[in-house]
């Protein structure tokens, strides 16, 4: 891969074993995205928009029953299965790992859909609408999209591109934690932590060389960039 | 003198018949053509509806993103395949008897290939941009992304409309030229144009027999290739029960199998229709039914392949898939399975089944529908079942695909009413060959033989 060579590889870290499923990071991601609200009957459907979901998983047999939290989210694969099926390049690669999605290119053929292992594209099948008062709390910093097109998790890429802009003014490099999603930002545990992979001594770096790392779906050769931590110990059912 | 004048008689009425289905039509003919016009009619509403709301009208969700749409594409470049596929072959190969059919394929494939190309159009989140597909060039200096499978498809459909087409128009010349000089004013116009100047000189005889055979050598990579393609839109994937490698062969194997059904269901409608029992007769029949046959037991063999990997691996995430579609599609299973296999196999192989018209019919629309619920069942598990459990879903079609499927199952009959029309619909020229091989007496020297052609 030409990124492992890049200065910056945006990068992720969530830690499992802190996770408790409260879903603050789903809020902020729909606040932070301008992704529109769709209602239970288009939720029952399948055709929600989440670009970050907590998937629930039960554990054991009744009485000893434990829930299982997995945010789920674009793993912003290196090797992204998503990226060499569309036929017009909305889905592309950056060179700093990331992702992209070209909302004024994507013509909805949905076929990245099809081809993310992790299901976490979406797609608007809905014109976006907001209801009062809640149209008045859109992002400036991110486009709304129309329907017909194809979006999912950017890292929050605005944050970035700001934090970077910032820097440049100062004439340095953008510092380790400066940039934050929306979800990490917003986390009460602290589970998630963003940062560049590219560098050794960053936390998301230092988390990610952790023995508890896993990817998932690794097998499928996907390489992505989001870590999950998680151990067996104190939190096994018996 | 009396014979020859008794051979151009003779000739004549043949050219009559066979072209009679470009008579003033009745009133039948008008009433099938308004019906079908009005689904194609309500297809478009149901389109309408469409662009105009947004996919939400249709079933498609999370995870099922494909649903009726590329169900139709797979079917109709399915059958497609087999017009021009049968009827290259079959010249290529000499046979005889493929004379009467040729024309009819053609045409079913220029037909369904065109309606086949429409659906990945429908199926479009945002339609009025499908040109970003193209390969034009703009200010943003981009082009389209020529890894994705859908680019290929694109190109490979394109290829096979415009082959198909000229291989039916070249293979229509000589009939063309026929149908000019049979009719006066506007229509002897119009007809001369399309003849492109045919006056049937050994010269330009000699040109049409390299030309078709050079067209039908060229269409047969071609017709492989598009199907070859539509699989791999499948298989290039990395979605459980669509990566396999065996799919490329196996579509071909199935579009064939559907197309060869079509080809006998479209005959028998023909022949019906246009009173053609002289020219196609129980022996065609025959023909097509062995290989029908044929080509059922090598798709029967490659699902077996296909399905035998997956179960012996037990790889559980493809496994999945195939356990939710026998639980959740079981009866749609059961159909593909009664109609591709278990039944058309055994039937086929007894001689009066392949000669008997109504079996024959009854026999080829089972095939069709099997395949259409093949498709419906290599597409909708698949994607029900990925690898997230989280998301797992099905899905059922909306009024809307539905109406648009009936669209394109009308507008299909109605190219091919208004073709069999305006164009004469039996290969005039080809069947006519023949029979003039097999009743000629040829002149050596003072004696007169029979010719040595024999009906195969």
């Amino acid at each position: 891969m030409s990124e492992t060579n890049n200065r910056i590889k945006w990068g992720m870290v969530i830690d499992l074993d802190r996770c408790t499923g409260c879903g603050a990071c789903v809020t902020a991601c729909q606040a932070e995205n301008n992704v529109p609200l769709i209602d239970a009957k288009g939720f029952a459907q399948g055709r929600n928009l989440h670009w970050l979901r907590i998937e629930r998983y039960w554990e054991g047999t009744f009485p000893h029953v434990r829930a299982r939290f997995l945010p789920m989210l674009c793993q912003h694969c290196s090797d992204a299965p998503c990226e060499p099926v569309c036929p017009v390049y909305a889905s592309y690669h950056n060179p700093e790992g990331l992702n992209g999605q070209v909302y004024n290119r994507c013509v909805g053929t949905r076929y990245c859909a099809n081809n993310c292992p992790y299901a976490v594209r979406v797609f608007n099948f809905f014109n976006p609408e907001w209801p009062q008062p809640l149209d008045q709390q859109l992002s400036p910093d991110v486009s709304v999209r129309c329907r017909g097109v194809m979006e999912k998790c950017s890292f929050c890429i605005q944050r970035i591109r700001g934090a970077k802009e910032t820097a440049k003014l100062e004439n340095r490099s953008v510092a380790d934690g400066e940039v934050q999603p929306a979800c990490a930002q917003t986390c009460p545990p602290g589970v998630i932590v963003f940062g560049n992979l590219n560098d050794p001594d960053s936390h998301v770096a230092r988390l990610a060389r952790s023995p508890r790392r896993l990817r998932l779906l690794e097998d499928l050769g996907t390489e992505p960039s989001v870590i999950y931590l998680k151990g067996g110990g104190h939190e096994y059912v018996g | 003198m009396s014979t020859s004048a008794e051979a151009v008689r003779n000739a004549v009425r043949q050219n009559a018949e066979m072209l009679s289905s470009m008579e003033r039509p009745r009133w039948r003919w008008y009433l099938l053509a308004f019906l079908l016009g009005a689904v194609v009619a309500f297809g478009l509403y149901a389109f309408t509806v469409q662009v105009t709301t947004g996919m939400v009208v249709t079933g498609i969700n999370r995870p099922v993103m494909w649903g009726m749409y590329i169900i139709n594409f797979v079917f109709w470049v399915g059958l497609s395949h087999s017009g021009t596929m049968v009827s290259a072959i079959l010249r290529l190969s000499h046979a005889g008897w493929r004379r009467p059919i040729l024309r009819g394929a053609e045409a079913m494939t220029v037909f369904s290939i065109t309606v086949g190309g429409l659906f990945p159009l429908i199926h479009l989140g945002r339609n009025w941009v499908f040109y970003y597909m193209l390969p034009y060039p703009t200010q943003y200096g981009l082009w389209p992304n020529f890894r994705s499978p859908l680019l290929w498809d694109m190109m490979a459909i394109n290829t096979y409309i415009i082959g198909s087409s000229i291989f039916l128009y070249v293979g229509m010349l000589p009939d063309l030229a026929l149908v000019r000089d049979r009719s006066s004013s506007w229509k002897r116009l119009v007809f001369a144009a399309l003849a492109l100047g045919w006056r049937g000189t050994a010269q330009q005889w000699r040109a049409f027999a390299k030309a078709s055979t050079m067209l039908a050598a060229l269409i047969i990579p071609v017709a492989v290739s598009v199907h070859s393609i539509v699989a791999w839109d499948f298989a290039v994937t990395l979605v459980p029960g669509w990566h396999s490698t065996i799919f490329a062969p196996y579509f071909v194997i199935g579009a064939i199998t559907s197309g060869v059904a079509v080809v006998i269901t479209l005959m028998i409608i023909i022949r019906k229709a246009f009173r053609l029992e002289e020219y196609l007769t129980p022996l065609h029949f025959d023909n097509m039914g062995k290989l029908l046959l044929a080509v059922t037991l090598l798709w029967s063999y490659f699902y077996f392949a296909d399905v035998l990997t997956t179960w012996y691996g037990h790889e559980p995430i493809e496994w999945e898939v195939f356990s939710f579609m026998a639980s959740k599609y079981g009866v749609l299973l059961l159909i593909m399975l009664l109609g591709n296999t278990l039944l058309p196999i055994p039937l086929l192989c007894i001689k009066k089944v392949r000669r008997s018209i109504p079996a024959m019919l009854g026999i080829t629309l089972m095939v069709n529908v099997a395949m259409f619920t093949e498709r419906f069942l290599i597409i909708v598990p698949s994607l029900s079942h990925k690898n997230i459990p989280f998301v797992w879903g099905s899905y059922f079609p909306s009024w809307v695909e539905l109406a648009i499927t009936a669209a394109a199952f009308a507008g299909f009959a109605l190219l091919y009413t208004l073709f069999s029309r305006f164009f004469p619909i039996v290969a005039v020229t080809d069947v006519r060959e023949q029979t003039e091989l097999l009743k000629a007496e040829h002149q050596l020297g003072r004696t007169r033989l029979d010719t040595l052609v024999e009906e195969e």
